[in-house]
């Protein structure tokens, strides 16, 4: 700071790890609770520091499931998830990508109500036409499908406008040395624009496979099948409300499974993420 | 803004939006279309035959003391997560701003929660929080409070901020921090010889300029507790007890799961996307003003 003040930077320092720990907390006892076994956990006698049950726990969730509520397995839930995040962020770049170029680079009838086709999905999240859209999804017969999953959420505003305004700051002397060499549109799309976009595929990529992965309310509708549920919605269905039938143990650690590959995405890809999510909210 | 250097093709550029039109045609418009329509209509309960009814739906629903109640409970819970997590934000930004040592181990340690899902973050608080076996309702309950979110709804409504409020503080703070490292160093320190100290500094100075940021926080912040508290709230308490936690986009999908009223619904559907198009409108009213400051 400006004053160089020793008291201030303790301040900060104990404010910051003030913080930490609390955002930290309930993971590290959802940890701890994914090492105890359930009757431990259900008499409300879990201590604080793990216990001696945690290969026993990650392997019932991962291989057997919970007894009760949703015997399917977690490994198939996780597939699930991984299929659907990935879909719906490869998705999303793809026809993103695509309709960026259009737009940028092209002068034709209708150029701007297309642009507005596709920025005005932004004011309708699936929260407000949640039955109609399942209405539709039903009568295409994309119920219990990855296509079902998937192919709804992948149209793009933001996806289309961080991309748009990419394109826009490429010089376009390179459009001019492209056509030059005889290239056309498409070869100047794949040679010469997708490689530049790199780290903005980068960035958009961390933040759709999150929301991919992290998906409730469609994944809730679309699947009935317990094989076709992602692991969110698996967890939920293991937490049995105003009961002492959760199987406590199992459902921790399946929280653990379901926020490992975002939470890791996070942090292994850091500087894309922060990217991404500053650049496409602008 | 436009570009000069632009290639010539009749039919590629109407191919190359073709994916994304579709899409959207298909799963936003038309559903969206379906909605307005289906407001006006009542169908008769075996859904074989519909009637245009005008705007019977909405004086319906707007006659029914728990829509107030719902609204009422959407307002408060937006207004309560939006303050704290921005609060909260605010105040590990702005220590995260300073020249401390290991500010980047401080940021990773405080980002990572954006990537939890929503439902997820409500059963990690409530694994907590649940009265029978929670470690933090063990606590409570030995310092003399009668926890239990299942019957009383002020607990409840607790418990769902705090699992909401956890989850978005990363975001707040990530866009917080961005705008701190924009203010320029000379202003701060022009006022510091001036003589205004470090809190009088923060609000007369860094405050007014992070206003931008602090404003589109706000609305992104409030269409988060709108929309996306959804699994939150599903996960935690499933809108209980007796409705007290059901905000509009849960009591749309509840009236809608039960089945029966689709014209109520669907009136319930085109209020909230009202509240959506004025939201965004008012984010990027304010996109423009702040591009021109």
């Amino acid at each position: 700071m400006v004053e160089n003040d020793r008291l201030g930077a303790w301040i900060a320092h104990v404010v910051l790890i003030i913080g930490i720990v609390i955002l930290a907390f309930p993971v590290y006892l959802a940890f701890v609770g994914s090492t105890h076994d359930a009757a431990t956990i259900s008499n409300g006698q879990m201590p604080l520091t793990p216990g001696p049950n945690l290969v026993a726990a990650y392997e019932k969730a991962l291989f057997t499931g919970t007894s009760g509520t949703t015997r399917e397995p977690v490994w198939t839930m996780m597939r699930n998830s991984l299929i659907m995040a990935l879909a719906i962020a490869v998705g999303k770049i793809a026809i993103s990508l695509l309709s960026a170029f259009a737009v940028v680079y092209f002068r034709f009838p209708f150029r701007q109500t297309a642009f507005w086709i596709i920025f005005v999905t932004l004011m309708l999240p699936v929260e407000v036409r949640i039955y109609p859209t399942y209405k539709i999804v039903s009568d295409l017969g994309m119920l219990n499908t990855y296509a079902g999953l998937t192919i709804p959420l992948i149209a793009s505003a933001t996806a289309t406008l961080l991309f748009r305004q990419f394109f826009m700051t490429v010089p376009d002397e390179l459009v001019e040395a492209s056509k030059i060499d005889g290239a056309g549109p498409m070869r100047f799309f794949v040679d010469t624009l997708l490689p530049l976009s790199v780290t903005s595929i980068a960035a958009m990529f961390v933040i759709q496979f999150i929301y991919g992965w992290n998906q409730y309310l469609w994944p809730l509708l679309i699947t009935t099948s317990d094989n076709m549920q992602t692991i969110v919605i698996g967890l939920r269905k293991m937490i049995v409300t105003q009961d002492a039938l959760t199987e406590w143990d199992v459902a921790m650690a399946t929280a653990i499974l379901a926020m490992l590959p975002p939470v890791a995405i996070v942090l292994l890809m850091q500087r894309f993420f922060v990217k991404g999510l500053v650049e496409t909210e602008k | 803004m436009e570009k000069r250097a632009i290639f010539d093709n009749k039919l590629l550029p109407y191919a190359l939006l073709l994916p994304q039109i579709l899409i959207t045609l298909v799963f936003f418009y038309w559903p969206a279309s379906q909605a307005v329509w289906q407001s006006f209509l009542i169908e008769d309960a075996f859904g074989t035959s519909s009637e245009f009814v005008w705007l019977d739906n909405y004086r319906d629903l707007l006659s029914k003391p728990d829509y107030y109640a719902s609204m009422l409970t959407t307002a408060w819970f937006s207004a309560v997560v939006t303050f704290l997590a921005m609060a909260i934000a605010l105040l590990l930004a702005s220590m995260a701003n300073k020249q401390i040592s290991g500010r980047n181990a401080y940021r990773t340690l405080l980002v990572w929660p954006y990537a939890v899902a929503p439902a997820l973050a409500g059963v990690l608080w409530l694994f907590m929080l649940q009265p029978s076996l929670g470690v933090l309702s063990k606590l409570l309950r030995a310092n003399g409070v009668d926890w239990n979110p299942l019957l009383n709804s002020n607990h409840a409504l607790i418990m769902v901020v705090l699992a909401a409020t956890w989850k978005q503080i990363s975001y707040n703070f990530l866009f917080f921090l961005a705008g701190l490292q924009a203010i320029p160093r000379s202003v701060i320190e022009a006022a510091a010889i001036d003589g205004a100290r470090p809190m009088r500094r923060f609000w007369t100075i860094i405050f007014p300029l992070l206003s931008p940021t602090t404003f589109y926080l706000l609305v992104v912040n409030i269409v988060y507790v709108f929309f996306e508290t959804f699994g939150i709230i599903d996960a935690m308490t499933s809108g209980g007890p007796a409705r007290t936690t059901t905000t509009l986009v849960y009591k749309v999908y509840q009236d809608g799961k039960l089945g029966g009223d689709l014209g109520g619904s669907a009136a319930q559907s085109v209020i909230l996307m009202a509240i959506v198009i004025g939201l965004t409108a008012i984010q990027f009213r304010f996109v423009e003003r702040r591009v021109n400051y």
